[in-house]
This record gives structure tokens, sequence and C-alpha cells, in this order.
């Protein structure tokens, strides 16, 4: 075991680390800006913009993380107009390929998480805020949405951590991400087991960071929704809140 | 249920029995004209045929197994295959992990990039090469101020420096050849810059890898070299894919 070759290259895998954290919270981020008009249009069927989005969705879910990046990465490069046009600057570059493709992924899946919280949003929560003069924006930006935002956390937290595990494909188009770094000492020393097992304890410590994250958060934001004990409330009573 | 499950555990261990042959060879296909991938999913090039030529001579049914470069070494030393025939060059690095042959061609390090480049022009400018191989080390020990992009097969790297996500590359001067710039895909491309053969980075040519404790296999491909070198079907493979003998002084 050559351990030692891991602590000498301290800095590629700090550099990793980097790079993956970098890559997760923007694409987490971007995709949320992408997945909350989209879950919205899917939510209340929007006429032609609710067909659009739902391709979208589906094209993204459908195929794997890998094609998607590898059609982005080097498919789009093939095209001279791509090569020609103002987002070549943008599409040259790795990272920005890569920040594309898993935002655009984590959009596509949020969107759907974002539907469903909204769709088992009870109609009465809706109908009390309407019955109070609400507009349609105020509805929905200062109730419908805090609420099904809420209840959509602990499935946000799961597509997360799919997002952070979901990047290392960064590592395929040269980006030095956590797993680029496991091949790139790999490929230097003929280490596979330290580099690798190295990548995974460094994948483990970030998921449980989120995971905490998350858990906190949900603490926080789903506490009218917790049942104390002592509370005695029916499940259906619950499912009225 | 049970009998089934067992059934096809049966069906599947049988299948993989059936395809034992005498010695599994590690080859890449991602490294023409050496090695490629053709559209039937099989591999071709020199590689395929210099290794079936030695398994003829020594005698031996093998298979080739195609193996991404980054795990090639691993697999040799996992057991997955007993033999790396894939221009892997003879480097001291390498010797301190497996055991070579003596080499079965010799060919120098070139730059390729845009019709018209020079050395000169290379600052500034990025540099793509495979992980792993001689030729980062060369460019990191030779021109260490150049950023260098690392790529897992050289036909990503050739993909990159036509969309012009790279400046350069550098690679072994035939592969660069008959794998780009003899192709379409290299049109507007020449090589540019010295041929570099410095046997600190590039070591002795390129040879059969096999594991350190197979001295016997190890010496056996030497031979089997050897022979298919004075037998001519050296030069009849070689006439194959270049023009001039590849296997070096």
């Amino acid at each position: 075991m050559r351990f030692d070759l891991v602590f000498a290259n301290w800095e590629l895998f700090a550099g990793g680390v980097w790079m993956t954290m970098q890559l997760t919270v923007l694409s987490v981020l971007i995709g949320f800006c992408i997945a909350l008009p989209c879950g919205i249009i899917r939510a209340r069927g929007i006429k032609y913009a609710n067909g659009l989005v739902n391709a979208y969705v589906y094209v993204f879910r459908g195929t794997p993380l890998l094609v998607q990046l590898y059609l982005i990465y080097y498919g789009l490069a093939q095209f001279d107009f791509v090569k020609d046009s103002f987002l070549w600057p943008v599409l040259r570059e790795a990272w920005w390929c890569a920040l594309i493709t898993l935002s655009l992924n984590s959009g596509a899946y949020a969107t759907e998480i974002i539907r469903g919280a909204l769709q088992t949003t009870p109609k009465g929560e809706e109908e009390a805020a309407t019955a109070l003069g609400l507009t349609r924006f105020k509805v929905y930006a200062l109730v419908l949405l805090p609420s099904a935002l809420r209840r959509a956390l602990p499935q946000y937290g799961n597509e997360v951590v799919f997002m952070l595990h979901g990047s290392a494909v960064a590592s395929i188009i040269t980006l030095q991400d956590i797993l680029g770094a496991g091949r790139t000492l790999n490929a230097k020393f003929y280490v596979a087991y330290e580099g690798f097992i190295t990548a995974a304890i460094l994948y483990i410590c970030l998921t449980f960071m989120l995971v905490g994250l998350f858990r906190l958060a949900e603490g926080r934001f789903l506490r009218h929704l917790r049942i104390d004990a002592g509370d005695r409330i029916s499940p259906k009573a619950i499912a009225m809140r | 249920m049970t009998r089934f499950i067992t059934a096809t555990i049966a069906a599947i261990t049988l299948a993989g029995a059936a395809g034992a042959a005498d010695l599994k060879i590690c080859v890449e296909g991602a490294y023409p004209p050496f090695s490629e991938t053709a559209t039937d999913g099989s591999v071709v090039g020199f590689d395929i045929d210099i290794a079936n030529a030695l398994c003829s001579d020594m005698g031996k049914e093998c298979e080739m197994l195609k193996t991404d470069w980054d795990g090639i070494i691993p697999a040799l030393l996992e057991r997955k295959c007993d033999a790396i025939i894939a221009s892997m060059s003879i480097t001291e690095d390498r010797k301190q992990v497996i055991d070579f042959s003596a080499k079965y061609y010799n060919t120098p390090g070139r730059f390729v990039g845009k019709d018209g480049m020079t050395e000169a022009d290379l600052e500034g400018k990025v540099v793509g090469v495979q992980r792993g191989t001689i030729h980062q080390n060369f460019m990191e020990g030779e021109f260490p101020g150049i950023e260098l992009k690392l790529y897992g097969s050289q036909d990503e790297v050739y993909l990159d420096l036509v969309a012009g996500r790279i400046d350069a590359a550098m690679a072994d001067s035939i592969a660069i050849l008959d794998g780009f710039i003899n192709t379409d895909a290299g049109e507007g491309f020449a090589f540019f810059g010295g041929s570099y053969s410095i046997p600190k980075y590039h070591g002795d040519g390129a040879g059969i890898g096999v594991r350190q404790s197979d001295t016997d296999l190890r010496d056996a491909f030497t031979q089997s070299i050897t022979n298919i070198r004075e037998s001519g079907e050296y030069e009849t493979i070689n006439s194959k894919y270049f023009e001039f003998d590849i296997y070096g002084g």
C-alpha cells in the first residue's frame, strides 16, 4: 500500500474536492432556477409550455448523464456553426460544458420534484389564499411555493447527493475533480486502489456533509409537519394540515 | 426458481469458460493505426497483428481483451490478462511495477498543430497529451511552463485539437501521422518542432508488458520478436501500415 503517494499529492486531491464542490453547488443552484418555473408549468399544465417542458424533462431524465456530457462536449464541437458562434468561448471550456450538462440534468429531475410537491399541496391552501384576495402571483409566492418547497426538501436532498456523484463524469472531459485526481494518481504511479479509495472516502465525506445540511434544514423547515410524542393527531389530520 | 438461478449461473460460468485461451492479451483500441476499434467492435491494428504473429510463433492461442489505457497495468497485475501489447514504452517507472520484453518498435514523439505552427509559438498555449504516457512526462519535464490537458485516450486528444480546445498535441509521431494527419480530420494540421527520443522520458521503445514473476513469458516474447523479424512476418505487417521500417535502430 502506497498511501504516502496520496499524501505527497494532497494538492491534487484538494483541488479535486474544490472542483467537485464548485460543479455540484453551482449546478444544483442553476438547476433549481430552471426547475422552479418548469415545475410550476408542469403542475398547472399550462398550454404549449407544458409540452416543451415535458420534452426537456423527458430527454434529460431518459438519457444517461454521460451521454449528455459527450453530446455537449464532443458533439457540439463537431459543428462549425457552433464553433463560429458567440457561444464558443463558453463551450470551448470543459468546465462550462460540465456545468451546463449537470445544471440541465439537475433541472430536469428537480422539475419533477417541484411538480410533485405542488400537485400534492392540499387544495384548501390555494382556495384559502384566493379567498383572501391574493393575486395569482402572490398565491404562489407566499403560500403554495413555500409550502411545496418545504415538503420537497427530503427529495431535493437526494437529488443534490445524486448530482455530487454524477459530477464524477467531469473527469472524463479533462477536468481534475475528485475522481480525476484519483485517475491521475493511478496513471502516474499505477496505484489504482490507493487513488480510488481516497476518492471514495472524499465523496463519502462530502455526501455526509450534504445529508447533514439537509437534515438540519428539514428540522427547521418541516417542524410544523413533525409528529411530536404525545401528539394525538390521526394521520388523516396531518395530511390535512 | 432456485433451479432457474442455478441454471443461469451455470450458463454464465460456462460461457466464460468457453472463451478461455492460453494467453489473454490486453490491447487498447483507441490508438490508431496501432490499435483501433473497427466498426464491428473488434480491435484491429499493428499491435493486434503483431500480437497474433507472436502468439502463432509461440504456438499459443491468444484472446485479445480491450482495456482502457488507464486500467491496463492494473488489469495485468490483477491477472485479467497475461500480457500488454498496446504500444507501451519501456520506461524505468513502469519497470518498477511490471516487466517488459525487448522492444518491438521505436518511434520518436512529435508535436502536431495547425499548419505553420512552430515550437516558439507554444508559449501560453494549451497542449493535449494522453494521461499517464511518456509524452505527459516529457512535457512536464521539458516544457514545464506550458498548460497541459490530460485525456483518457489519444482519440479524444485529436477530437479536442480539431475542436480548437487545445492548440497542439504531443504524441508518438507515427500514431499522429497515420491516426490523424493522414485522415480527413487531420486536414490543415502538421507536425512541428523536433523529433524527441530522450531515454529518460521516452524509454527504449515499445515493448510487451508482462508481470514481473513471468520471466519465461517475457523471454518467450523477446524470442518471438526476433523470430518474426527474421522470418519476414514483421516486415509484412509493417508494410501493411507504414511506408518505412518502424523497428528503429
